[in-house]
């Protein structure tokens, strides 16, 4: 490497990667990741989530994180998407092909997809 | 795609308290349960709370794990990276906050809260061997900007209005260095040092700069070498700093690999080298003038100043010597500006100032504060206060060139002017809190006894001057001190603070006057009373058996290693205070705690 639009390449391409480690920022995208979730299948869920937000470039503005059990084992794998000022949304039997959807229109386009709520899911 | 960072302290600190067995414990963990590709283990540099170790950091989440164990590995990954449920019994419970949410992030802690990282920005943040981590955090980009917007002038300048003093104890403002090395760019040869041979008893701020963030330093010295037209730099750190070494060199290699040390950096006509030199561990190496003959290859000396080294320093040329915590400030100046870092701090000290704490002190450990911030802010706060309950007594700062801020003085704001004018000094940075336990006397013994053997012997003050000074604290100490020892010890201080050669020489005294200053009656009870209130000094306390309580069980009679205790059974015993060589063995065998030690 010799010049400057070299060194920025490289600055460009890291920030995503150590920014991670700024902490939780904007919005907080959560995925429920205990024994019930895992066996309803969070881990692709969770992960397609991860490369979604990178590939949309949203990484600072919304985290994807993980918690355990929330008690509606029944609906998993289930996401929640958390942002200050606004009511907490509950996304409800998750595939990777949901969690396209709620990043591209959710977290990108800021309009809740209503249908894969918890309170439009039919039993 | 990786989802979650864990980091890991690979610092001297952690190293020391294993952190390595829990590094290769969590490899195995995540390969086992194919996490790999989601989780990305980094190993940094210190994150401050040494006593804690071995720490580690899961981010987005920011938990913060201490005294984590090989053995606690396997339920981390499986509860908290794979399931998502931080396993709290080893999340760090803040000890100031109580009733507090133990999964506290990070920056809420009462240790990082009143904080302020700048020096220490990147360390416990990014991996110290991988040079494209510290670019991504603005790295390199102080030195682009030098090298293609400002010219060698403007770089000085822009330090100078900054106002920083160098962090390695004297506080000489860092930009008029530069300045008056900068003449003549071009055509005499020039060089640019690194002062790492951090030997305060108790500092080890420069090691864990150098172990987390060594680009930094780098980056620095680069800028500096611009500023006044060196092309070569050393940094000479001590080999008893090997992790500190070891990621210099890999630093500094993929620093050359970039092409960001070497030749026509970044294109422009500027090209600077970098080597290491490793001392061998000599306290007078830390002194300017010795530090240089000892890179030249000479025995390590100070010679008197002028000429000051910008005129005639190493190999007899112009060079610029700044501390490792100085320099690790330089890059953040250059991006953020003069006025940002004077916004920092207090009137005539800016800026932050990084602190190791040590001694009677709950969170023994590295801290970074805004300058100015009070003493007791520092001790009761960051340091969570004297551990088993006892008093503050006093702060030792500026090791064996400083002196003691009594509790009295707590709430001094800490900063250069401010130390100074108290009798200590800010010094590189080693604060070592002492409590009731300890004995003033003894503590000026003991930084004392380090110069005395640390003294070079170039000069008579130095070499001959404390050795006396210390045979007094000895005799006084072991309750032979005689009127007139006080007045002693002032006169010699005072004369070797005049005609010592060096630095080191002309503040070795200053423990000894500063405890005398705020504790002479702590003095004057060894001398006249024969007695150490403190209970610390071996030679006069009396350890003695309370005939009350006694009930002749001749315990420890049989564990006197001198047979100083006689009796009859079932009648209390009596202790020969001649044969009592006061080790204390007695106290700790009698069921009836009916020893008491004086």
């Amino acid at each position: 490497m010799k010049t400057l639009a070299e060194l920025a390449q490289i600055r460009e391409k890291m920030k995503d990667k150590v920014g991670i480690r700024e902490g939780v920022n904007g919005i907080r995208i959560v995925v429920g990741m205990a024994t019930c979730g895992i066996a309803a299948g969070a881990r692709p869920v969770l992960n397609t989530l991860v490369e979604e937000v990178a590939k949309e470039d949203l990484s600072s503005a919304a985290t994807v994180t993980q918690t355990g059990c929330i008690g509606i084992c029944q609906y998993e794998p289930v996401v929640e998407v958390f942002e200050a000022g606004k009511e907490k949304v509950t996304y409800v039997k998750v595939t990777p092909d949901m969690a396209k959807r709620i990043v591209a229109e959710h977290i990108k386009g800021g309009k809740v997809v209503t249908e894969y709520t918890i309170g439009n899911y039919k039993i | 795609m990786i989802r979650a960072h864990v980091l890991l302290c690979a610092g001297t600190g952690c190293t020391s308290s294993g952190s390595a067995a829990v590094r290769s414990a969590l490899a195995a963990e995540l390969e086992k349960h194919g996490l790999t590709e989601e989780i990305k283990m980094v190993q940094t540099g210190c994150f401050g709370l040494c006593a804690l170790g071995p720490i580690m950091i899961v981010y987005p989440e920011g938990i913060f794990y201490s005294r984590v164990t090989a053995e606690d590995i396997p339920e981390i990954v499986e509860e908290h990276l794979l399931k998502g449920r931080p396993v709290q019994r080893l999340v760090y419970n803040d000890p100031v906050v109580e009733g507090g949410e133990a999964a506290s992030s990070l920056n809420e802690t009462a240790f990082y809260k009143s904080q302020m990282r700048i020096a220490l920005r990147n360390c416990g943040v990014i991996d110290p061997e991988n040079i494209e981590e510290y670019i991504g955090r603005d790295g390199y980009a102080a030195l682009g900007k030098c090298l293609t917007e400002m010219t060698p002038d403007e770089v000085i300048q822009l330090v100078l209005d900054s106002g920083i003093r160098g962090r390695g104890g004297a506080g000489f403002p860092t930009g008029l260095k530069w300045k008056f090395a900068s003449g003549n760019r071009g055509n005499v040869q020039k060089y640019v040092c690194c002062n790492a041979d951090e030997g305060d008893p108790g500092a080890f701020m420069d090691r864990s700069i150098l172990e987390g963030d060594p680009h930094a330093v780098i980056e620095a010295m680069a800028i500096a070498g611009y500023a006044i037209g060196a092309d070569q730099g050393y940094i000479y750190v001590r080999a008893e700093y090997p992790i500190a070494v070891q990621r210099l060199t890999t630093a500094i290699n993929q620093a050359k690999e970039y092409g960001l040390l070497g030749k026509n950096i970044f294109g422009t006509d500027f090209s600077f080298d970098l080597d290491i030199r490793l001392g061998a561990g000599a306290f007078v190496c830390g002194e300017e003038t010795a530090l240089m003959t000892s890179i030249e290859g000479h025995r390590g000396e100070p010679r008197p100043r002028p000429p000051f080294p910008a005129v005639k320093g190493l190999f007899g040329k112009p060079t610029i010597l700044n501390n490792v915590e100085t320099y690790a400030n330089i890059p953040q100046i250059i991006i953020n500006g003069a006025d940002w870092f004077k916004g920092i701090g207090t009137e005539k000290s800016h800026g932050t100032k990084v602190f190791a704490l040590g001694g009677k002190i709950t969170n023994t450990g590295l801290v970074e504060i805004p300058m100015g911030t009070p003493l007791r802010t520092i001790i009761e706060e960051i340091g969570g206060g004297i551990p088993n309950g006892k008093k503050f007594k006093a702060a030792q700062t500026g090791g064996p060139s400083g002196g003691c801020i009594p509790a009295e003085l707590i709430d001094t704001p800490v900063d250069y002017d401010n130390l100074i004018a108290i009798g200590s000094m800010m010094g590189s940075g080693g604060l070592i809190v002492m409590d009731e336990d300890n004995c003033m006397v003894d503590i000026a013994k003991f930084f004392l006894g380090f110069t005395v053997d640390e003294s070079c012997g170039k000069c008579t003050p130095c070499r001959v001057g404390t050795r006396r000074m210390l045979e007094i604290l000895e005799r006084i100490t072991e309750g032979k001190g005689e009127e007139g020892d006080i007045e002693k010890l002032e006169e010699l201080g005072n004369m070797i603070k005049a005609t010592a050669l060096c630095g080191l020489g002309q503040t070795a005294p200053n423990p000894v006057l500063s405890t005398i200053r705020y504790f002479r009656d702590e003095y004057e009870a060894h001398i006249r009373e024969k007695r150490c209130p403190a209970g610390a000094c071996k030679a006069l306390a009396k350890i003695t058996i309370d005939p009350e309580k006694c009930i002749g069980c001749s315990l420890c009679s049989r564990k006197c290693p001198v047979g100083a205790i006689s009796g009859v059974i079932k009648s209390p015993y009596v202790i020969d205070q001649d044969k009592c060589i006061k080790c204390g063995v007695c106290l700790a065998s009698c069921p009836k705690k009916a020893i008491v030690k004086k």
